[in-house]
Order: structure tokens, then sequence, then C-alpha cells
């Protein structure tokens, strides 16, 4: 007799509860659906159940999804587990795949992506089938994207990895150990590819393969990343010959044009909080915009602590003609002006902007 | 009596957040407030000095505002400019949970 896989699903909302045994019950292997409202509900049909499969919302009253979440991980390490949350802070991203869990959604794209998500958890009750329940090894750790990027080829998979890194993502296409095409900040095929392995740390998933993608990568992975090495080596450590120097500097400022164009803002300008030299493109009221910066981030600091209102996470300012938004990392203030008409989530817009002009 | 008092001390006190509307002069003196009397004015004082201080050195920069928001995780302050002064809005932010919420359908 053919036995169903079993899902517990674990939220505290139960309209949320309903939703999701209605959609996981209409999976093409018809698992079967339980549902838990908190944790200690959760862990008592973990005990009884042979659940293949969690998936948890994080914010939960008494234990949360994290500390839910690490507790299966140590108790039932062959049960599969996905986070459902509406906590869109890439930080909570970070700290689940950190303990180990082996897919994150946003409940604000599950509509948008509804047929892809049941394909990841048809994917992973798939995979428990194939390993026997409780074979294999998970949790890739220290790796580069290089060392990823060739698992996946020399074990001739056919997958999506969607990489993050902080609001950043981008994606790989892999089909029978062929690279055939890559999306990042903007750009496509070989250019993005480079451009992703450019990135120092992120986190990545491994969605359903897509056969039908176009490709736009022709040369074999072994010498893209062999050549892509060879430019990143270049890049890190510059010729000291002053056409290289030079060529190198124009590449750069050519990219953060593209970034800012691409994104549709109007200036960005990046400001030493401790002093030194601002960098700005786009405006010519570098010093002037680099003051009003950094007395914005001193009185954001005093505000902050008179009112232990927690850090700041961004200013934004409003004149006639423009929206002004600044974000603030570690010793740096970045300020991005924005035309007045725009309309767009500019804090979201920003922080990718800020992302992908650090990187 | 009062041993584990000066075991244990006594417990951390937790700062209310102000919320409400406060309207200041260019001085930054309060002229109309709806924030709870526990705040104290001197520092719904020092929020409107603070704030005015922004939107002259915005001017000074060439880039007048005519709204500035500071965004923290705990609480958003939201100032306009006013003929001079400004009048300023406290929200504080009941955390991530309202994006949860609405997701649901």
């Amino acid at each position: 007799m053919e036995t169903r896989h079993k899902i517990l699903v674990l939220d505290d909302d139960a309209d949320w509860l309903a939703l999701c045994r209605e959609q996981f019950s209409a999976l093409p292997s018809h698992p079967e659906v339980l549902t838990a409202r908190d944790a200690k509900r959760a862990l008592a049909l973990l005990e009884t159940e042979k659940i293949r499969l969690l998936v948890s919302d994080l914010k939960m009253p008494r234990i949360d999804g994290l500390q839910m979440l690490a507790i299966v991980r140590r108790r039932f390490p062959a049960t599969r587990t996905v986070v459902l949350s509406g906590m869109e802070d890439e930080e909570y991203r970070s700290r689940a795949y950190a303990l180990g869990v082996d897919l994150f959604w946003l409940k604000t794209e599950l509509q948008r992506n509804i047929q892809m998500f049941n394909e990841c958890l048809e994917s992973l009750l798939g995979q428990l089938d194939r390993e026997g329940g409780d074979t294999g090894f998970r949790g890739v750790q220290s790796k580069s994207l290089m060392d990823i990027v060739q698992m996946e080829c020399l074990a001739r998979t056919s997958t999506v990895l969607r990489i993050t890194r902080g609001p950043l993502v981008a994606k790989l296409w892999i089909q029978e150990g062929e690279l055939i095409d890559a999306e990042c900040e903007g750009a496509r095929g070989e250019a993005a590819f480079g451009r992703l392995l450019a990135w120092k740390t992120g986190t990545f998933e491994n969605l359903p393969a897509e056969p039908e993608r176009e490709r736009t990568i022709q040369k074999p992975v072994n010498t893209l990343l062999l050549e892509t090495a060879q430019t990143l080596d270049e890049t890190a450590h510059p010729s000291a010959e002053p056409d290289s120097v030079e060529s190198n500097l124009h590449r750069q400022t050519m990219w953060k044009l593209a970034q800012l164009t691409r994104e549709g803002a109007d200036f960005v300008v990046v400001v030493p909080l401790a002093g030194g030299e601002p960098e700005a493109m786009g405006t010519q009221s570098v010093g002037p915009l680099a003051d009003w910066a950094r007395r914005a981030a001193e009185v954001a600091r005093r505000l902050g602590e008179r009112l232990e209102a927690g850090p700041l996470s961004h200013i934004a300012g409003q004149a006639a003609d423009r929206q002004i938004l600044m974000l603030v990392r570690e010793d740096r203030a970045f300020l991005v002006g924005w035309p007045a008409d725009a309309l767009e989530n500019l804090p979201e817009k920003s922080r990718k902007l800020v992302a992908s002009w650090e990187s | 009596m009062g041993i584990l008092k000066r075991l244990f001390g006594t417990p951390a006190t937790v700062q209310q957040l102000p919320a409400g509307t406060v309207t200041v002069d260019r001085q930054g003196q309060v002229v109309t407030s709806t924030v709870s009397s526990v705040i104290p004015v001197a520092l719904l004082e020092s929020v409107g000095r603070d704030v005015l201080e922004l939107f002259r050195e915005a001017r000074a920069a060439q880039s007048p505002l005519a709204e500035v928001s500071l965004h923290f995780v705990s609480l958003r302050i939201t100032a306009r400019e006013l003929r001079g002064g400004a009048i300023i809005f406290l929200f504080p932010q009941s955390a991530t949970f309202t994006t949860q919420k609405t997701a649901h359908p």
C-alpha cells in the first residue's frame, strides 16, 4: 500500500492554516496535512507522527519559529524544514538557513510563485523518497560560490540556484550539469555570472529546474570559472601600470553609473562619517550634501539614544524637486537622490543600489 | 526585609515611546502637543531642535526639505516644516508583523 507523506504546518493563524491545508493537500503526491497553532502542539505531533516535512512560521507566541527549528533540527534530523514567513528582513532568511532550514519562502511571494513553491515542496518530499528518508548530507558552510557551482555541475544536476546577498538576488540555471544562464544585478549571461562570483557571502537555495530556460551561456562552466577567477584576481591585485589602473577605474565608474541609471536614481553620495573625501555620482553638490548626511547621521544617533528607539533603519526626505534617502552602513552614510515622482518602495530600492554599489 | 532587593537590585525600567503630534516654533519650544504628559516636555523640545537642525542644514546644502522622516526600528519620526517651526509626528512601530498579517488572503 502506498504511504502518504505527512506535512506538518505550524502557524498561529487559524485562517492561514486552513488555507495551507487546502493548498498542500492538492499537491500531486497528495500528502496528509497536519496543522498546529503552537510549537508545543507541533512537537507533540512530531513525537507521535512520522512527519516528513515541517512548514513553519517564524513569529509565534512563546516558542518562536527559529527556536522551534533549532529544536527540530536537533531532535528530528530527518525531518525536512521549510520556513514560510512574513518577515521580509534578510537577517531572518540568513538565520533560518544557518539553522539548516531547507527552504525559506516569504508569504508575500507565495501568491505570485505558488506553482514554484509547490514544486519545491514536492521536490523535498521526492528527495526523501530517493534518499530513503534519512540519508545524505545537508548544509554547505565556508564554501565559495565557485565550489558550489562546481559541485552542482559535477553532480550533473538540473536545478536553479537562487543566491541571496542582503537585498540582492541572483539566479543560476544549471541543466544536466551545464550552466546555461545567469541573472545578477540587472545583467544576464556571462556578465551576470562574473558579477555574481564577486560576491563573497550570501545564502543559496535550490529551486526546481527550468528546462525550458533560454540558453545564454555557451562556454563550458570550467572555462568560465577560470576566466572569472582571473578577472577577479586582476581586480583584487591591479597591475601597477597606469593604463591598467585607469582602465579599472573607468570600468568601476561605468558599472556604478549603469547601476544608478538602471534603478532610476538621480545621484548617490557615499560619505565616510569619520571624515574624509566623499564619493559621489550624479550630483555637483557633493560637499554640502555630504555635510548634511554627516549632520543627519549625528542627529539620528542622538535621537535614537535619547528616545531608546533602537537602531536607525533609514532617513527619508522630501524636497520640492526630489526625494532623498539615507542609509548608514557601519562607518559610511549613503545618500541616494530620487526623482520627486518616484513612488516605488524607495528604502528597498536604495538598499539594493547600495548593496550593489558596495560590491 | 529588602534583602532580595539588595541582592538583585531593582528591575530595569522600560521607557515608554512617545506617540502623538507635537508642533514646535522656530526656537524649538513646544507650542501644542498630543503626546502623553508622561513624556517630559524637555525631551520633546530636544526632538524639535534636532528636527529643525535637519531642515536648517538641508537649506544650507541648497536642498531644502519640506518633510523629513527618521525611521528607527521601534519609532518613526516624521516632521514637516511649518513657517519656521515644525509639526512632528511620532509613531511607535509595532514591529515586523504587519506584513505577515496583510499577506494573508
